[in-house]
């Protein structure tokens, strides 16, 4: 039936469609994608937020591969890293911040279990490379370079990969197998791994592989000492010595007391590998407080839940035999312990320095254009590149925080800008993305969830063998953990613009495609870019 | 079938015989016994399918015809006096969307004072309300006119309003000749709609028009009923055919072919006007009759045509417009616009006042005479009015008009004193 | 771990996401929602209405597999979407007067059911929806609604309930708040604003019916508004949905601030979101993050003189004991420790 319509009364359906209400706006709604905190605090640059999404779906394997553009170890990092991430994480400000470290090491782990490889590099560049470390900013860099194509040769002075990974951290915090498939999976994009030599000078040693630039990652291997007077018969080792010979043939021998000096994260390693070497105490001899320690809290909660013993405020002043002296100390107003003059007596069957270390920049010597400070050498903090043009350093023996991570990072960021040097450019500098604060998120629209907590080995064992304390989260919890990322900044794909426009202005693309506005119609009431539970939108000023 | 039957009971059978799909009514004398007759119709299950809905009000009871009827259903309501009043708003929003309800209207006064008598105040301030409006002179013509209406309604897509005489019509027992169901079938066609809320064809009915179509939109209902003016003579001479009587039409003259004075009248009193006409005939008095079937559109050739060769035109009607005069006049007046003829208005039997062959002969031989005032008040109690025009004289401050006119013909409760 | 597996990030807070199934997504998420109210309305910017009403309309064209007709009220909703020569509407829609919508619905609910007795049919297949603003609704149109429901005709009438008549130029109706001002309760004198003690509840005046189903919702809170339209469409008989939908012209208030403030209101405990049948309230949304009222009513300028140094924090403490009984009489606490 066709009606006989009255004349203005009766409209034909959904005819407004010619009415641009467009036209009334003074703001439109612009989609960005804004630095996730978490992104903005990963010392190796990780893309977090763009890896939890894929793992929110449930696809590892693309959040693995995600992943590991930036870092080649999750499994490693997983297990080592500090992550800051999850203290810079917005969640932190809901109720707890995503566990990013354990769903990282799920995907490491479910990497290794599945035996996910590398992509290949495209093209070869016909480039070569030297690396000098095969720690992990050496390994780190190795890998990006292979990455991008570059033949690669890492010659390492230890019998084996790993660097303070193998030597400093403690199997307990990482089994040996995986940092070992960890690094075979970089071996096999087809890196050359040469042990057991030190570079006595880079110059010859580049020139003897034919390399068109080298990255030089050796890491901080020397002990640093105080000067503790002390007799003959006392017996004192350094930390560093203490961790690297785990790795060797025979444990090293600290008797039943064993006295730990220091106060970082090296000092509770000891400690705790001298719990399960049999020590029955270890103490910690620290000259400041709890708060003003440089270990990580968390470390220092495990160590003191394995009978770890810790003395605040104590220098050592003098060892005799196996008793040493201690000095109370005071904080002053600015926070530095000074002396007492109260002293008492400990006595131990070893003492341990873990007074942190320094590099050995032997093979440095008449690089021109290389400046050394303050114990480290001097690099180009956007490019790691050193005064020497195509001699780039990293990681502990370069200017930064030593640890993993960052050491990592700098591999990343160095073999990038090798790879540019060797193309003759310099990468422009990042106009870093504005950081998706808390603020700028609409947290309602998040689900209550609690973190979830991995599994801890139970004490008695954590005290009597080397078994990793930490265990991993099952799939089921890795999913859930994943899932509580907010996405910060970045459109998840909520259907919440699409949903909540009075006007019909958002147009939705599909999956994967996220959505645009349809500016004909969007009298920029700015709901959309409110109700964003991320933060992804923002309101623009229209022009004129 | 030929029945003795109330008027109201008539009207009710003969809506059923139209077959409505929704009824829906709200009581008030005197149009109570008309929903009751059809209620009992469909409750009895004799009119099905059927809704037969007992609304809070006449105000629902419109809104919810332009509901159903704008669904495409034969849709059925009615009403009297104040209740018109309170689906007023409803009424012309009926008429301005087109749709074909069918409502009786039992004309009955409008209060305050309240008053539940007939007069045809409450039709006539509906007249420029777009819809179609039909005046009975008999329950015959009452019943036939509804079966028409519909017909009317449903072909031009315009409401009508079939106006008959609250209780001298719709309470008088009259012989009617009942049309069967056979009959109103062949003469009444199911309902198509112009438009209808329809899934499969969704529009938007009732949209808001601004200056720059509001004219066109009026105009264009202007233009639709006058084309009703061509088209209810046709029905009427239709339904002659199959129901072998006459009924509707725009107006019916009686002995006005030679007549010098023709009264003009709506409704049951052309009937009292007739028998009066007949007895002025007899004395010589060349008069007659011209009864308005059709008030709306306002058949203003017809009228014109029927007037044109008499020399006074005496209209009586029983609505009075305040502070002017009649209401039918000033339109019949508007038919006379080119022909000399001289008019009078005689207001008669406003609340019910019941108008007498005596009262008519007095007033009409006046008329005749030309000795009429141009607007006169049938049997209006001049002691009493100019009593209280003296009183107000007086005071400015003289109570309600009711209370002191019932004062002075006895029927008053003591006036309250005003409070110190 | 209470919900191993289950959990989808936003869960089912957000419009749709990426990560749920497809029958816990919302309507308003799918790329084939009808879009009942269409684009090229001239609703204000930020219009509360406009999005409650197609949240409401896409609910049940897809509850009704789009044999759905509406009646609508006179107001801002009818204005903005049907101005000749354009309707945003896309589904057969009837205006006819302010205080007239649900007897118009029951009028066709009334015509479907004899069509679909002379087709034969137990039922009709076309569904009716009446729906208007609050002043329509809780005042003009309050007999024809009262009238709809005792008869338990089958409609189901809307009220987007934006607490004034906003299409007139902000005057109060019966849903108004106390203290807020409209132009015809000005901030002035010893009462500024609406007065307290005045306004009805018509949520409750419908369960009062004992009609089959009533119910409160906000455009805050799609999922729980969508589910009860279509359960509302699942049943016959009367039935009335009141949607709280903010509006920022006659609030004061930032236009991109429509959905927080519904969800404030709801939050608040001002705007109790319930259900009920046939009499009897069946359920409750429990408060997900409490808030004091100065929360809500700070964001809105209807508001703004109860605020500043020369405010009414008595008349706030008013407010708040409002929105405390509403917590007390629903019991829109949720439980310590549940959920």
């Amino acid at each position: 039936m066709t009606m006989k319509k009255p004349f203005a009364i009766t409209l034909d359906p959904g005819s407004s469609l010619a009415n641009k209400t467009g036209a009334w706006r003074t703001e439109r709604p612009v989609y960005v994608d804004r630095l996730p905190p978490c992104n903005a605090e990963c010392p190796a640059g990780e893309d977090i937020q763009g890896w939890l999404y894929h793992a929110e779906g449930g696809d590892y394997q693309a959040a693995w591969h995600h992943l590991v553009r930036e870092n080649p170890f999750p499994a490693i990092m997983g297990r080592v890293c500090y992550h800051t991430c999850e203290g810079a994480c917005n969640r932190g400000q809901l109720d707890a911040a995503v566990g990013i470290n354990s769903v990282e090491r799920f995907l490491g782990d479910e990497a290794l279990k599945q035996g996910w490889q590398f992509d290949a590099p495209e093209l070869e560049t016909g480039k070569h490379v030297l690396v000098v470390g095969a720690g992990p900013s050496g390994l780190s860099a190795a890998y990006h370079l292979r990455r991008i194509g570059h033949r690669v040769t890492v010659i390492e002075a230890g019998e084996a990969p790993g660097g303070m990974m193998r030597f400093g951290i403690p199997k307990y915090r990482l089994p040996r197998d995986v940092l070992d498939a960890e690094v075979a999976r970089i071996a096999a994009l087809g890196v050359t791994f040469s042990y057991g030599e030190k570079v006595a000078d880079i110059r010859a040693s580049m020139a003897e592989v034919g390399a068109d630039a080298a990255y030089l990652a050796i890491g901080a291997h020397i002990a640093k000492r105080a000067f503790i007077p002390a007799k003959d018969s006392a017996h004192i080792l350094d930390a560093v010595a203490v961790l690297r010979s785990m790795e060797g043939e025979a444990p090293p021998m600290l008797g039943r007391r064993v006295v730990v000096y220091g106060g970082g994260n090296t000092a509770i390693d000891v400690a705790r590998t001298a719990r399960r070497l049999g020590a029955t105490e270890a103490i910690i001899v620290y000259r400041r407080t709890r708060e003003r320690m440089p270990a990580h809290d968390f470390e220092l909660e495990e160590a003191l839940e394995e009978g770890v013993k810790v003395k605040w405020l104590s220098t050592i002043t003098g060892a005799e035999g196996g008793t040493l002296t201690i000095e109370k100390m005071v904080l002053d107003g600015e926070g530095r312990p000074q002396p007492t003059g109260e002293f008492e007596t400990l006595d131990t069957d070893s003492l341990v320095l873990a007074l942190g270390q320094d590099v050995d920049m032997s093979l440095l010597s008449g690089v021109p254009g290389l400046v050394a400070e303050d114990g480290v050498v001097q690099v180009d903090a956007a490019t790691q590149m050193t005064g020497y043009p195509g001699l780039f350093a990293g990681g502990d023996m370069a200017p930064g925080t030593r640890n993993v991570t960052v050491a990592i990072g700098h591999g990343k960021r160095a073999a990038r800008n090798i790879d540019a040097w060797l193309r003759g450019e310099v990468l422009a500098p990042k106009v870093p993305k504005p950081v998706a604060a808390f603020d700028a998120l609409n947290p309602w629209y998040y689900s209550d969830a609690p973190k979830t907590l991995r599994p801890q080995l139970d004490i008695a064992r954590r005290t009597s063998s080397f078994d990793e304390v930490q265990g991993g989260l099952t799939e089921a919890t890795a999913l859930f953990e994943a899932r509580r990322c907010l996405s910060c900044g970045n459109c998840f794909e909520c259907d919440n613009c699409y949903g909540v426009c009075p006007d019909n202005a958002v147009i939705k693309l599909g999956p994967g495609l996220r959505f645009e506005i349809n500016l004909d119609y969007c009298k920029g009431c700015g709901i959309c870019a409110s109700e964003c539970p991320c933060g992804a939108i923002e309101m623009v000023l229209e022009e004129g | 079938m030929i029945k003795q039957t109330e008027g109201s009971q008539a009207v009710a059978e003969a809506v059923a015989l139209c077959r409505p799909e929704v009824i829906c009514a709200y009581p008030i004398s005197p149009q109570t016994h008309i929903v009751e007759g059809l209620g009992a119709l469909v409750k009895g299950g004799e009119l099905a399918p059927c809704e037969f809905l007992n609304v809070e009000s006449e105000f629902a009871a419109m809104s919810v015809a332009i509901g159903s009827s704008a669904t495409g259903a034969r849709t059925y309501t009615a009403t009297a006096s104040q209740g018109l009043l309170f689906m007023v708003e409803a009424v012309y929003n009926a008429s301005g969307l087109g749709l074909p309800i069918v409502m009786t209207v039992a004309n009955r006064a409008i209060g305050a004072p309240i008053n539940i008598w007939n007069d045809h105040s409450d039709s006539m301030s509906q007249r420029d309300c777009g819809w179609i409006q039909l005046f009975a002179e008999s329950n015959q013509e009452a019943l036939d006119l509804h079966i028409q209406a519909f017909k009317l309604a449903e072909e031009m897509s315009m409401p009508v309003m079939v106006c008959m005489d609250g209780f001298i019509l719709t309470h008088a027992y009259e012989q009617v000749d009942m049309p069967d169901q056979a009959q109103v079938d062949a003469f009444l066609p199911p309902y198509e709609p112009r438009q209808v809320l329809d899934p499969a064809e969704p529009v938007s009915i009732g949209a808001m028009v601004g200056p720059e179509a509001f004219m066109e939109v009026r105009y264009l209902a202007h233009a639709k009923q006058t084309m009703a003016l061509d088209r209810i003579p046709e029905i009427a001479a239709e339904f002659h055919e199959v129901f072998g009587r006459d009924a509707g039409g725009l107006v019916r003259g009686y002995r006005i072919e030679d007549a010098e004075t023709i009264v003009v009248a709506l409704g049951s009193v052309v009937g009292t006007l007739e028998e009066t006409i007949d007895t002025m005939r007899a004395e010589g008095v060349k008069i007659g009759v011209l009864s308005i079937r059709c008030f709306r559109p306002f058949p203003m050739a017809a009228v014109r045509a029927a007037l044109a060769r008499c020399a006074r035109v005496v209209v009586l009607e029983k609505s009075f417009a305040v502070g002017l005069g009649g209401i039918v006049s000033t339109d019949v007046r508007l038919a006379m616009v080119r022909i000399h003829v001289r008019g009078y208005t005689v207001v008669a039997g406003l609340g019910g006042r019941p108008i007498t062959q005596d009262s008519l002969l007095r007033v009409l031989r006046l008329a005749v005479a030309d000795e009429l005032k141009n607007l006169t008040f049938l049997d209006l109690d001049w002691d009493i009015v100019n009593n209280h025009l003296a009183r107000e004289a007086a005071s400015r401050r003289t109570g309600p008009i009711a209370e002191n006119l019932l004062r002075d013909i006895g029927a008053s409760a003591p006036t309250r004193k005003a409070r110190p | 771990m209470t919900q191993p597996i289950k959990f989808y990030q936003t869960g089912t807070f957000t419009v749709g996401n990426r990560l749920l199934p497809e029958d816990l997504r919302t309507v308003q998420s799918s790329e084939a929602r009808d879009n009942s109210l269409n684009s090229g309305h001239r609703a204000c910017q930020g219009c509360g209405e406009a999005l409650g009403a197609r949240y409401v309309v896409d609910a049940a064209m897809r509850a009704t597999g789009g044999q759905l007709i509406a009646a609508n009220a006179t107001g801002c909703l009818e204005v903005f979407s049907t101005p000749y020569p354009e309707t945003s509407w896309q589904l057969p829609w009837l205006h006819s007067l302010f205080g007239n919508a649900a007897a118009v619905g029951s009028g066709i609910a009334a015509a479907l059911k004899v069509k679909a007795q002379k087709a034969g049919q137990a039922q009709s297949t076309i569904r009716v929806i009446a729906q208007g603003g609050d002043g329509g609704t809780t005042d003009i149109g309050f007999g024809c609604l009262s009238g709809m429901f005792e008869r338990n005709d089958d409609v189901l009438y809307i009220c987007y309930d934006n607490e004034g008549y906003m299409n007139t130029g902000v005057q109060r109706s019966s849903a108004t708040p106390p203290a807020a001002r409209t132009a015809t309760t000005q901030p002035l004198g010893p009462e500024p604003g609406a007065e307290f003690g005045k306004g009805k509840n018509v949520p409750l005046i419908a369960v009062a019916h004992e009609i089959p189903y009533v119910a409160t919702a906000t455009v805050a809170d799609l999922h729980d508004l969508e589910a009860k339209v279509e359960k509302a469409m699942s049943m016959h008989g009367a039935r009335y949905l009141q949607v709280f939908v903010p509006c920022p012209l006659g609030w004061g208030a930032a236009s991109c601030d429509t959905i927080r403030l519904a969800r404030l209101a709801r939050e608040t405990g001002l705007f109790p979101v319930f259900e009920a049948e046939n009499g009897e309230i069946t359920a409750v949304t429990k408060i997900r993050r409490p808030v004091p009222v100065d929360d809500y009513l700070r964001l809105q300028k209807r508001f703004a003189h109860l605020f500043g140094p020369k405010g009414h924090p008595e008349t706030i403490a008013r407010i708040q004991a409002m929105a405390d009984k509403n917590i007390k009489r629903f019991g829109l606490m949720a439980e310590e420790g549940a959920a």
